[in-house]
């Protein structure tokens, strides 16, 4: 009898496997032949949405991807831009939600693990990790336990592995109840000269496979990621990776010391797919074949079948090719690190990936076929039906509540906006000595040692607006990622970014994810950011209800003196505080209305891109200038927000006094979300150079108040609106998270 | 002065510690790799913080097996100066080079922020160019701080003065509040007592430039120098 993962397969069982007719046709085309079980398994697994994009690809081609800074785009395991001195930032985002849905400690564990070895799998050495994280409402006891755990999960493995978390940002709402959004996102940093490639070049070359034994887990992994979650989806635990933060230790150290030292032709880590997605991209990538021994994988369980070896997603390996007279040098290496390594099969010309289980032929597969010969989709796209009703927002039937100060309160405490320091201060975000600006900030900023520089990062969307307006809630994401790390004084360099969506195949879903793209690709364009990788996740639907489409985007920037950097952070009293831009009469979206209103509709706020282009350039010529003392985006909340949080770090406060010209809303001109706006502060005698330059940049500045010691009042005219205590502002905002946790 | 940072697997402190006596106190410093047996050359051994063996088991419980730690035993013998901060600590209690243990921190959590902490003996090699009673302010980030020692312990910890450190809130005050993983009598950091091994759970070496967030670690690693040549004019 045939061993059961070389029977021959149908259609049936392509189906089971997640294959759609029309692809298992496509199978029989590429291979010319019925496919086994195992080779079967292989183009399963690499045809599924996660690994093939293949419902993504065309709308994807939206972004501009090139720029005098890129040295390497979209298609690798990470995206590289040029920062000067022959240095360069490596870096991307990728999601782990599905995992983190049924698993939340390893799901979010595993996530980081993955987007770190993508850096380092460049040859960067992983500088800090920030991650962006959605949560249904704290209400549920059940968000509770998803909340804790994927924050454990992401301090208990990052904090092993000596990264700095950094950043981030955390969000609830109702539409992440039952499909929780966990986004990681790593960077790291390399001499240019040092950069490795994902390639298996150089026939004969040695195929070696690094790390942790191979086991049982994650098989089919990628295929859960690429399908909508249920009530069953729990029985799928046994596809979710577990994690080991200190075989990833081992692993960096050891790789990094084989690129430092030259040793490899070529590296790739072990992600989704498995082997079966490692070996076939190196192979396509250098347009080579592959020759696997699956009988030489050590492995941590025993019987099992080449199937299940080629696509087990257990966590912490790499694949390296080798040149045949360096293998004893990279072994040397692994040893002293305490690592297997393995010599498990070279590099040929064939085109093939070949998988040997010890003599016999097992699958035999070309990789382009596997790696990028899937099927392209152009999916229908249609306005969903709830869009235009959920624009709608009837401003003049909506009550202005009497109490200002409360509204402000309760703001402060809602837990998107309220202090995230109980999840940061469970990550460490100081070692490597280089973080500079902390989390709780616009953006992280990090010092580069050995020179003046510093980056800057931010990862950020707000996708409520994305869900109104899918175009413009797409720029609005990028020009406030770009804008966080202007406000720091850093000019925006690139982007990754993290498009978070539901069911591609339904018409409604397919158009956010498309216009939400086109709006992100133009505001790429005006900011001059490209986009140089990041990762598609699909289906994240449960029970057939889509979340709110999440398009996050990770965006580095570069100081080219990390002393100008600008925090956040009121610095003196007397200080002359200023509003950058405009606020209109925009309520839409809002946090406001979701909290005080209980709505979430409306069109989310206007953007010009050339206004947001000019501010962000006058930001960074003001940092570089030394003129502020210190900025911050308005975001959730507005402008009240805005001042509230600039006051809490050092416990001053603000008296201002908004003019209203324009006569628009009370709690507009408070909390409404206008953007293109910054809050800024810069000493009295810096003000008339200040004003000069905004004059210069063509940025609307208006001086809105001073600096004060402990209270933060805000007048109209001259009626006042706000006035409290800047300590019970900030315990509402301290308070918030923790106390909802402690239930 | 020689310093010999020791890296065991899963060490990630051990790159700001050479930062710290290289490149701030400007001395020669080395990394030394956990199977060193011989440790006689280094004026101070630091072991510094992070995950060895990534904390399986219990932090530092396997640490202590590594043969530059019968090396380390041996140095402090010989009276050269031990410095463990944060997972070196936990690996000189798991040693036995100091008395005591450490525990999973109260509330569970890992613990990354800036506390006050009050210099209680400033006659040590690593801390005499400081003031008793002095507040000092240094990041700890940690989940397993939580020092416990018996009451038989404790009253030796006192009598022969190697409490060192103390978590206290900004007067200077060893309050519960203060506490930030409920370490027995807020204690976080104690020498031998000879002085010449000293752990910590706060980590001075982040606390070394106004750019990454202030200069108070400076008293820590000074004073170890100052001490060093005072020894050596």
């Amino acid at each position: 009898m045939l061993k059961h993962y070389l029977e021959p397969q149908d259609r049936h069982s392509a189906q089971q496997m997640g294959l759609k007719e029309l692809e298992w046709e496509l199978v029989l085309e590429k291979l010319g032949r019925t496919p086994n079980l195992t080779e079967l398994g292989m183009f399963a697994v690499m045809w599924s949405e996660h690994c093939s994009y293949k419902h993504s690809k065309l709308a994807l081609r939206q972004f501009p991807t090139t720029g005098p800074r890129v040295l390497v785009g979209p298609g690798e395991n990470a995206g590289v831009i040029d920062i000067g001195d022959g240095q360069a930032v490596v870096f991307k985002i990728e999601s782990h939600n599905h995992p983190s849905a049924i698993e939340p400690y390893q799901g979010a564990a595993t996530g980081v693990g993955g987007i770190v070895r993508d850096v380092f799998a460049m040859g960067a050495r992983p500088i800090a990790l920030l991650n962006s994280l959605r949560f249904g409402e704290l209400d549920s006891a059940h968000q509770r336990h998803l909340f804790s755990g994927v924050v454990s999960g992401i301090s208990g493995y990052g904090n092993c592995l000596g990264i700095p978390t950094v950043g981030g940002e955390v969000y609830f709402n109702q539409s992440y109840t039952g499909n929780c959004l966990v986004n990681a996102m790593c960077v790291g940093t390399i001499s240019q000269d040092k950069l490795a490639r994902g390639k298996a070049a150089g026939l004969g070359n040695r195929v070696l496979l690094i790390g942790a034994l191979t086991g049982r887990d994650g098989i089919h992994g990628a295929t859960f990621a690429s399908e909508e979650l249920s009530e069953s989806s729990s029985t799928k635990r046994p596809m979710v990776q577990v994690g080991d933060p200190f075989m990833e230790k081992l692993l960096i150290e050891a790789c990094l010391e084989l690129v430092d030292r030259r040793v490899i032709v070529g590296m790739q880590d072990l992600g989704a797919a498995g082997l079966t997605s490692a070996s076939s991209e190196m192979a396509a990538r250098a347009g080579t074949g592959v020759e696997i021994d699956v009988a030489r994988v050590p492995r941590r369980e025993q019987n099992m079948s080449p199937y299940e070896v080629m696509l087990s997603e257990s966590q912490e390996r790499m694949l390296l090719v080798v040149e045949p007279e360096r293998v004893r040098e990279v072994l040397e290496i692994c040893t002293r690190w305490g690592l297997a390594a393995t010599d498990i099969g070279l590099v040929t010309d064939t085109g093939a990936v070949r998988v040997f289980d010890g003599d016999e032929i097992v699958a035999e597969v070309p990789a382009q076929a596997l790696a990028s010969a899937a099927p392209v989709y152009n999916p229908t796209l249609q306005v969903p039906w709830w869009q235009s009703e959920a624009q709608h927002l009837d401003l003049d039937a909506l009550p202005l509540p009497q109490d200002l100060n409360q509204v402000l309160l309760v703001l402060l405490s809602s837990p998107t906006i309220a202090s995230k320091e109980w999840v940061y201060r469970q990550y460490d975000h100081q070692v490597r000595g280089d973080t500079v600006v902390l989390p709780g900030s616009d953006a992280a900023v990090l010092r580069i040692k050995g020179t003046s520089k510093g980056l800057a990062i931010s990862v950020d969307c707000n996708s409520r607006y994305v869900y109104l307006d899918p175009f413009r809630g797409g720029a609005i994401a990028v020009a406030e990622a770009a804008r966080n790390v202007a406000v720091s004084g850093a000019e925006p360099l690139a982007v990754t970014n993290c498009l978070n969506f539901g069911n591609p195949e339904k018409p409604e879903i397919f158009y956010q994810f498309h216009q939400a793209i086109a709006g992100m690709a133009e505001a790429c364009r005006a900011l001059e950011t490209p986009v140089t990788g990041g990762n598609v996740s699909l289906y994240n639907e449960t029970n057939g209800k889509a979340i709110y489409p999440t398009p996050t985007v990770g965006m580095v920037g570069l100081l080219r003196d990390v002393n100008k950097r600008v925090t956040l952070s009121f610095k003196q009293i007397g200080d002359v505080i200023l509003q950058l831009g405009t606020t209109m009469e925009e309520l839409g979206g809002s946090e406001y209305l979701k909290v005080i209103h209980q709505r979430e509709c409306g069109m989310p706020p206007g953007l010009d891109l050339k206004r947001e282009r000019a501010l962000q350039q006058l930001l960074v010529a003001a940092a570089q200038a030394q003129l502020l003392s210190s900025a911050h985006d308005c975001s959730e909340g507005g402008l009240a927000v805005a001042l509230c949080e600039s006051a809490f770090p050092l416990g001053f406060g603000a008296d201002v006094t908004l003019e209203n010209v324009n006569q628009i809303r009370l709690d507009a001109l408070l909390f409404g979300e206008s953007q293109s706006r910054v809050v800024a502060t810069t000493a009295p005698s810096s003000f008339a150079a200040l004003q000069d330059l905004c004059e210069q940049h063509n940025v609307p500045c208006r001086e809105i108040g001073r600096v004060s010691r402990d209270t933060v009042v805000v007048r109209v005219g001259s009626t006042t609106v706000i006035d409290l205590p800047t300590q019970d502002l900030a315990r509402a905002w301290k308070g918030a998270i923790p106390c909802l946790m402690s239930q | 002065m020689r310093f010999g940072v020791v890296v065991f697997p899963g060490s990630n402190c051990d790159i700001d510690c050479y930062h710290a006596a290289k490149a701030i106190l400007g001395q020669p410093t080395d990394y030394v790799w956990h199977e060193t047996s011989d440790l006689s050359s280094y004026d101070c051994i630091v072991l510094p913080g992070g995950f060895s063996y990534g904390d399986y088991l219990r932090p530092g419980a396997i640490a202590r097996f590594a043969p530059a730690m019968q090396a380390v035993a041996e140095a402090a013998g010989r009276g050269q100066l031990v410095l463990g901060i944060c997972n070196g600590f936990q690996i000189l209690l798991e040693a036995g080079l100091l008395p005591g243990a450490m525990r999973r921190n109260d509330h569970l959590q890992f613990r990354c922020e800036t506390r006050h902490l009050r210099l209680e003996n400033n006659t040590t090699p690593f801390t005499h160019l400081g003031e008793r009673g002095q507040i000092l302010r240094l990041p700890i980030a940690h989940a397993d701080g939580n020092y416990y020692i018996d009451e038989l312990g404790l009253a030796e910890l006192k009598r022969n003065n190697q409490i060192v450190l103390r978590y206290c809130d900004a007067e200077g005050q060893p309050t519960a509040s203060a506490n930030p993983n409920g370490a027995l009598e807020n204690i976080a950091g104690i020498v031998n007592r000879r002085g010449n091994v000293f752990g910590l759970m706060p980590h001075p070496e982040r606390a070394l430039e106004k750019i990454t967030g202030g200069t108070d670690g400076q008293l820590v690693w000074t004073s170890i120098l100052k001490w060093w040549e005072g020894n050596h004019a």
